[in-house]
């Protein structure tokens, strides 16, 4: 187990439950990203089998060296468990001058689990606006589609293209919405991307400890403009988000902040406590 | 001698069902293959509500359908609900 400073706080938890992401920029050093890309470049990144836990993959590899990093581990640990299953791994190239980006796309199948994979993403180097970078749609994990259904959306409000310096790290729920934007330069552009699997129920895993008083009250527009709140994280609406399912999404979040804290009764905006209401009690007389 | 003509689509996902709501997301395609538009080619949208493509001589030729919730589907989301269709036709040389 990693040491718990490692470890996501609450507030970083619901960030990633709200948007579906987390980013960490110029997280790997120099010295590392250079040593993947030259393994890039000799076709020596290898993964294993479907399954196999990621104890045992890349061995030898400077991905390890990677996956190992305390800041790494604290991130897989926090979300999806001390020894997740590898998935499938890939190296992502955008050819130079492309004509077109990638359609708009969720990775896999349909896939409506409360338990969820992670898709971390790696930049090995700089990824200017005109290099494209992955786009991402914040908060769009829980929309039930399948892959590229939806390669019919070019654009939307509050989109994320990934512009960075080399190094930088995005951690993905497995339903977001995302796509290789278009690579304009005359250099190829890469990105080192793995799958993981949660082998534990994904429960309490991250650095708690600010859980109790991160959760707040339960009052209807309780915990506004407060950036620590859970509830204010979890209601916070994403610009692309139409009027009455951008509500539904508020929903979303809620089910998947229960399932992950175990507590039943957590509730933001009193969305879900108001449904939940079914009185057994007769009047008395 | 007859014109050339050719469509431009304009495609604008919209706030709410009514068409004068703000504008959440676009696509563009030319049938005039002048403009070659594609994902994330663009961070600000085309309008700010879709009567404003009207106001620019967009002719709307779909309005979406007010279709209710599946039974046990009522709070799952899925596709952009209010999906607007415009286009124009331009005269090609």
């Amino acid at each position: 187990m990693i040491d718990k400073k490692y470890l996501l706080s609450s507030k970083q938890m619901a960030e990633f439950v709200a948007r579906g992401f987390l980013r960490f920029d110029e997280l790997v050093p120099t010295e590392l990203n250079q040593k993947i890309m030259a393994e890039i470049d000799a076709g020596g990144i290898k993964g294993e089998t479907a399954g196999t836990p990621l104890s045992q993959c890349y061995k030898g590899s400077s991905i390890r060296t990677l996956l190992d990093m305390p800041e790494i581990q604290g991130m897989i640990q926090s979300l999806v468990g001390e020894n997740p299953l590898f998935d499938h791994d890939a190296i992502h190239v955008r050819e130079p001058n492309q004509g077109a980006a990638q359609g708009m796309h969720a990775d896999s199948i349909i896939d409506t689990r409360m338990d969820f994979d992670i898709q971390i993403m790696y930049f090995p180097h700089d990824i200017p606006l005109e290099m494209g970078g992955t786009l991402l749609l914040p908060g769009s994990q829980y929309r039930k589609v399948n892959e590229m259904d939806i390669a019919r959306y070019q654009n939307f409000l509050g989109q994320i293209p990934m512009v960075c310096k080399a190094g930088s790290i995005l951690i993905l729920h497995h339903g977001i919405w995302h796509c290789g934007r278009q690579n304009q330069t005359n250099q190829r552009r890469y990105m080192f991307k793995v799958r993981l699997n949660p082998q534990v129920r994904q429960l309490r895993l991250w650095n708690t400890d600010d859980l109790e008083t991160a959760k707040g009250a339960r009052e209807i527009f309780a915990g506004q403009k407060d950036e620590n709140d859970i509830q204010y994280i979890l209601s916070k609406s994403e610009p692309w988000f139409e009027d009455a399912s951008g509500r539904l999404e508020i929903v979303n979040r809620i089910k998947q902040w229960r399932f992950l804290t175990g507590d039943d009764s957590f509730d933001v905006h009193y969305w879900l406590s108001r449904l939940e209401n079914r009185p057994s009690v007769s009047q008395s007389a | 001698m007859m014109a050339r003509k050719r469509q431009q689509v304009l495609v604008l996902y919209l706030a709410n069902s009514a068409l004068d709501s703000g504008v959440k997301g676009w696509t563009s395609y030319d049938g005039t293959g002048k403009k070659n538009y594609t994902t994330g080619d663009s961070l600000e949208a085309p309008y700010k509500t879709g009567l404003d493509a009207l106001l620019d001589g967009w002719r709307v030729i779909q309005f979406p359908q007010l279709i209710p919730p599946y039974p046990g589907e009522e709070y799952s989301t899925s596709f952009m609900k209010y999906e607007y269709i415009f286009e124009k036709i331009v005269e090609i040389d």
